[in-house]
């Protein structure tokens, strides 16, 4: 309060500024773009339709549970359990089919028990006001385990094979992946809500300030519970797509996966606190972290960089806007002349 | 105040009942930790029953040997969760510096445990100071920051492991005398588990009655009050971060000197059980709430289910749905416990009035 006098010439040249701000997003997406033209040209081979199909195929899964994750990172929760969710999709899909159920009946039985997954998680942190990320970290563990309950560390790998070769199969030898159809469906269909609809606007709102969208007469449990089963519904279709994609039904698939779908959340600009961030961003980010991966491996460079790399972006995204919001504070506030 | 001094027969003196509130407070915070003892304690005896030899000499110290490694980090961890924040890089760090110490005892025979272990510990504070630089003065969330270093400090730790020719560090390559710490006993005690105790001892009293230890609990229960009461919430922070390094690095050390064979994957996936131990042993994942005492008994208690299992004739593939279902009845308790105390808490300041 005593540097008044200093801020005091900043104050009015803030509203001209803000106009001026881009949309979310839009740095991460240039550097993708960048990155993408850069690698194009000098890496050989990436720019070929046979790699693009690869590295859609990789980022499937990841952009996939990104969505609904996205909307509660934007509400100010977490959900850690979503890749735990596809190991125990996957071990339930094999179980069933060896149980000689018709994948037709299986692939909605297993969408239900994503609901359900994703329910536990919702009441939990809705219902006990329990943490988020701590419920979270619990069932990470507890729908891990129960996979390996499941199916132990057995694989069931007979699927038909007209299911599995859709899975990797592109869209009339265009080099496309089947899967990148309902998946940009599902993009759509997410990036309306949340960035044309009131529900979109009353997720801002709640993480931005919980209390006042409650008082706005937003119904913050509700919302927050319907996300979480969201997220438990698409991390099971994750978990069919993973399964088919590597033919193979396992307890252990996906392990770790929560960890990049959460990089390529913050990648993209989404505030771990809430209340910010847009999903161009998060696609952008998803698209960023596969495409390094796959151009460093084309020219052979050891996975182990890519982690380094995967780790420096990450802290690089969000000590960036700390460092020029801070020179931005320091010029604003110069004395002028 | 003035109300006070009117109805003065019936209502206690205000700092006497804040007095109580705190006492109330220490009490929730002893029961909780009685809590998980007796959990402890009722897994053991029911083992027990199942296999009568579950406590025989050998079983007790592979046991201590399991938990020691966890009870170090879960202890480091306390301190950095308690200032509201959280190291999930702590797998990485272990990793990173097991490696190390093994390529350094592997390279140079002759250098006695005391410099390893502190080598270790110096690789492990180093990690601890990036961590708490970006999260202190950067000033920004250290869930983010350290999900970062996770892959970066894995990714440093394999490529080391792939551009020295040594992929793997074996028993072979270590000294006698460092195996020999590995497996050492105190009166029947392993030594590495001695370890952990006097870390959490260490720890413990630290946080318990240091002022630099207090103002942790003040950081994670309202940062902004801890900074305008004049504590320095950067500088405790950071501290916090580079000790939880340190001891990340010692567990590390541990883990070399107890499976003698390691490579750069050491460690992997190991934050979210030490976050699990800690958040098991009362540290509330919202800062300001939890002891090193606790989370050690968390640490020992996640260890103990593991051994515990295929003795109850129970698969061990239904070890972490188990963690996982004690995590979430673990913070149901601790939320209806916390709750009831602020409902009694809040009884007693309407009576007082």
């Amino acid at each position: 309060m005593a540097v008044d006098t200093s801020a005091g010439p900043a104050a009015p040249a803030r509203p001209s500024r803000a106009p001026r701000t881009l949309p979310s997003g839009s740095v991460i997406t240039t550097f993708l773009v960048v990155f993408l033209v850069v690698a194009g040209f000098a890496v050989d081979g990436f720019a070929s339709s046979r790699n693009a199909g690869f590295l859609l195929l990789d980022v499937a899964v990841v952009a996939l549970i990104a969505l609904p994750l996205t909307l509660i990172v934007v509400t100010g929760e977490i959900d850690l359990s979503v890749a735990s969710t596809v190991g125990l999709s996957s071990s339930v899909m094999g179980w069933l089919w060896f149980q000689g159920l018709p994948l037709e009946l299986i692939v909605p039985l297993v969408l239900v028990l994503g609901a359900v997954l994703g329910a536990v998680n919702g009441l939990l942190v809705t219902r006990l006001g329990l943490p988020s990320l701590a419920v979270t970290i619990g069932t990470l563990a507890l729908y891990r385990g129960l996979a390996f309950v499941v199916l132990g560390d057995q694989a069931v790998a007979d699927f038909p094979r007209s299911w599995t070769t859709w899975a990797i199969s592109s869209i009339g030898g265009t080099g496309i992946p089947n899967v990148v159809l309902p998946l940009l469906v599902l993009v759509a269909v997410t990036a309306v809500v949340l960035h044309a609809t009131p529900i979109g606007r009353s997720l801002y709102a709640m993480g931005n300030s919980e209390d006042a969208a409650r008082f706005s007469g937003i119904d913050v449990g509700r919302t927050k519970l319907w996300l979480f089963v969201a997220a438990g519904v698409v991390s099971a279709l994750g978990g069919v797509y993973w399964t088919l994609r590597y033919g193979s039904a396992r307890a252990d698939n996906a392990t770790g996966v929560e960890l990049q779908v959460i990089a390529a959340i913050l990648l993209g600009g989404v505030s771990i606190f809430g209340g910010s961030g847009g999903l161009l961003g998060v696609m952008a980010g998803a698209l960023l972290l596969a495409s390094v991966r796959n151009a460093l491996q084309l020219v052979n460079v050891p996975s182990d960089v890519l982690n380094i790399v995967t780790g420096v972006l990450l802290i690089v995204a969000v000590v960036a806007p700390q460092v020029t919001g801070w020179a931005r504070g320091r010029l604003a506030s110069r004395p002028p002349g | 105040m003035t109300a006070t001094t009117t109805t003065p027969t019936r209502t206690p003196p205000p700092e006497r009942s804040g007095r109580r509130g705190a006492a109330l407070l220490q009490r929730l915070v002893v029961v909780r930790e009685l809590g998980i003892l007796a959990a402890l304690v009722l897994l053991i005896g029911i083992t027990l029953i199942a296999n009568p030899r579950f406590l025989s000499g050998q079983n007790v110290r592979d046991l201590m040997l399991s938990a020691a490694i966890l009870v170090v980090l879960a202890a480091g961890q306390t301190m950095v969760i308690i200032t509201r924040n959280v190291d999930l890089s702590v797998g990485s760090v272990l990793g990173l510096s097991a490696y190390a110490t093994g390529t350094l005892l592997a390279n140079m025979p002759g250098t006695p445990v005391v410099v390893a272990v502190l080598a270790g510990m110096a690789v492990g504070a180093l990690c601890g100071l990036l961590n708490g630089v970006i999260v202190a003065v950067a000033k920004v969330p250290s869930l983010v920051v350290t999900l970062g270093t996770l892959y970066a400090i894995r990714g440093l730790d394999s490529l080391w492991g792939s551009t020295s020719g040594r992929l793997q560090i074996n028993a072979t390559d270590l000294p006698t005398g460092f195996k020999d710490f590995g497996g050492a006993r105190v009166l029947g005690i392993p030594v590495l588990f001695l370890v952990a105790i006097a870390v959490v001892v260490v720890v413990g009293i630290h946080l318990r009655s240091y002022r630099s230890g207090r103002e942790l609990f003040g950081i994670g229960s309202a940062p902004e009050a801890a900074r305008l009461s004049g504590i320095p919430v950067g500088r405790r922070v950071l501290v916090a971060f580079v000790v939880n390094g340190a001891l990340a690095g010692l567990a590390g050390v541990l883990y070399a000197a107890r499976f003698q064979t390691l490579d750069t994957t050491a460690g992997t996936g190991l934050e979210l059980n030490v976050v699990a131990a800690a958040v098991v042993g009362g540290v509330a994942i919202a800062g300001g709430t939890g002891s090193a005492w606790g989370a050690a008994l968390g640490a020992l208690l996640l260890t103990t289910i593991g051994t515990s299992l295929p003795q109850l004739g129970l698969d061990p593939f239904w070890r972490d749905a188990a963690v996982g279902a004690l995590i979430i009845a673990a913070i149901a308790l601790d939320k209806s416990l916390t709750d009831r105390l602020a409902a009694r808490l809040r009884g007693r300041n309407l009576r007082g009035r």
